[in-house]
């Protein structure tokens, strides 16, 4: 197979790679994938892991290795880079789409997170009724990238994907 | 590799710190004085314990004995932990256990954004990711000490205590061993005594906003980073390292 074809193959099949928290959203959409490149017949697959301690790092690696290796995309070394960080401006706009139709307001800004200092409050669009009336119940949420929230409006609670 | 004596013994310090607190805020899982707060110190300790893994992931690298992220935190005794002893010290009550995390938060936020400039590769990318989880934490901490010293009688009280009882344990986050100061110069570790005037005056102001006073001088306890612990540390390590030491190479 042409070198520039097993890459493009390889996007593929990552694409179909789901988070396990979130199974509407894969991968590459998180932006977990960081980098595929061809190393002399070897199939180098970056990744990153998006908070230190998440539970679901290892079951994502452990799922790229399965997927590739179901589409016969051997010999391939998938590595973990720590630099530079994960940050939740490298999740794609398909990616956010998909996080706010699944009922998680995803994140508002791209950056950490001068507000995280300063402790103001940011204004997070209810994904359920459109409302801007919601309220930061607490910053720490069901899995470690996510902040929970309440609308005031159509009084449900929802997670928002918290910048990092 | 060889063994980079000074250097693994830094990075394990970081790594300790980092494992040991995670486990005493662990511990709180399933006591938490309401849900919320519950979930908020289950996520804090996971993400230092993730943190904790990427520096003893590297530590393991530096010993010269291929020793894994596991050997590390379950097969080394008391003695051989490096982490300040403001870590190790229980949970008490919850305010002790804010007054220790604002403590530590504030220092771990001014050291990690140093440390990004590290001429180290690994510790410089470390501290670049764990720096983002540990500004969600400075600002949790913070916010409590200011909720409850600015709160009840009853709460303000137990603030004011227990940043009294923790401030003994302060001044070792300042200290710097001699191979410390050695790798200082190299540009490996940021200069840790240059950091204690942001941390007295950022300490300060929030006691100010919490309408809490800031204790005196007094004297200072050490010793973590050279093995000399409270009789705290080793029940820590006789729950967390229990189970494979009692199953080694136990797989689940």
């Amino acid at each position: 197979m042409v070198e520039t074809d097993r890459i493009a193959k390889a996007w593929e099949v990552l694409e179909t790679v789901e988070d396990p928290e979130i199974p509407v959203i894969s991968v590459v959409d998180l932006g977990i994938v960081r980098d595929v490149s061809d190393d002399d017949g070897t199939l180098k697959v970056n990744i990153t892991p998006t908070y230190s301690g998440c539970p679901a790092t290892q079951v994502i690696e452990d799922s790229i290795v399965e997927a590739l290796d179901k589409a016969d995309m051997r010999p391939f070394d998938v590595k973990t880079v720590l630099s530079p960080p994960w940050s939740t401006a490298m999740i794609r706009e398909e990616g956010k789409r998909k996080l706010k139709e699944y009922g998680i307001a995803p994140p508002a800004d791209d950056a950490v997170d001068k507000k995280a200092l300063m402790g103001e409050e940011r204004q997070i669009t209810c994904p359920n009724c459109g409302s801007n009336n919601t309220h930061m119940v607490s910053q720490f949420g069901s899995t470690p990238c996510k902040a929970h929230f309440k609308c005031k409006e159509c009084l449900e609670p929802f997670d928002y994907f918290k910048c990092l | 590799m060889s063994k980079d004596t000074a250097r693994y013994n830094a990075v394990t310090h970081l790594g300790d710190n980092a494992l040991i607190l995670g486990h005493r805020i662990s511990e709180w899982c399933g006591h938490g004085p309401v849900l919320e707060q519950d979930i908020a110190m289950t996520n804090i300790a996971l993400d230092l314990i993730g943190q904790a893994r990427m520096y003893l992931e590297y530590a393991g690298r530096l010993s010269g004995e291929e020793k894994s992220d596991d050997d590390m935190a379950y097969r080394r005794d008391v003695l051989d932990f490096k982490n300040f002893l403001v870590t190790e010290l229980p949970n008490g009550d919850y305010a002790d256990t804010i007054a220790r995390q604002f403590v530590f938060d504030q220092w771990h936020f001014l050291f990690l954004s140093a440390l990004q400039q590290s001429t180290d590769e690994t510790l410089s990318a470390i501290a670049q990711k764990s720096l983002k989880e540990v500004t969600y934490h400075k600002r949790w901490s913070a916010e409590w000490v200011v909720r409850l010293g600015d709160g009840t009688d009853e709460s303000k009280e137990k603030m004011q205590r227990a940043i009294d009882d923790i401030w003994m344990f302060t001044g070792e986050l300042f200290t710097q061993t001699d191979e410390e100061k050695e790798l200082v110069k190299k540009g490996v570790l940021p200069n840790a005594e240059a950091l204690k005037s942001t941390w007295d005056s950022e300490v300060k102001r929030i006691l100010d906003e919490a309408t809490l006073s800031l204790p005196g001088d007094e004297w200072m306890q050490s010793g973590g980073k050279t093995g000399y612990h409270t009789e705290h540390l080793g029940f820590i390590l006789a729950e967390m390292q229990f189970l494979p030491r009692a199953y080694p190479d136990a797989t689940w």
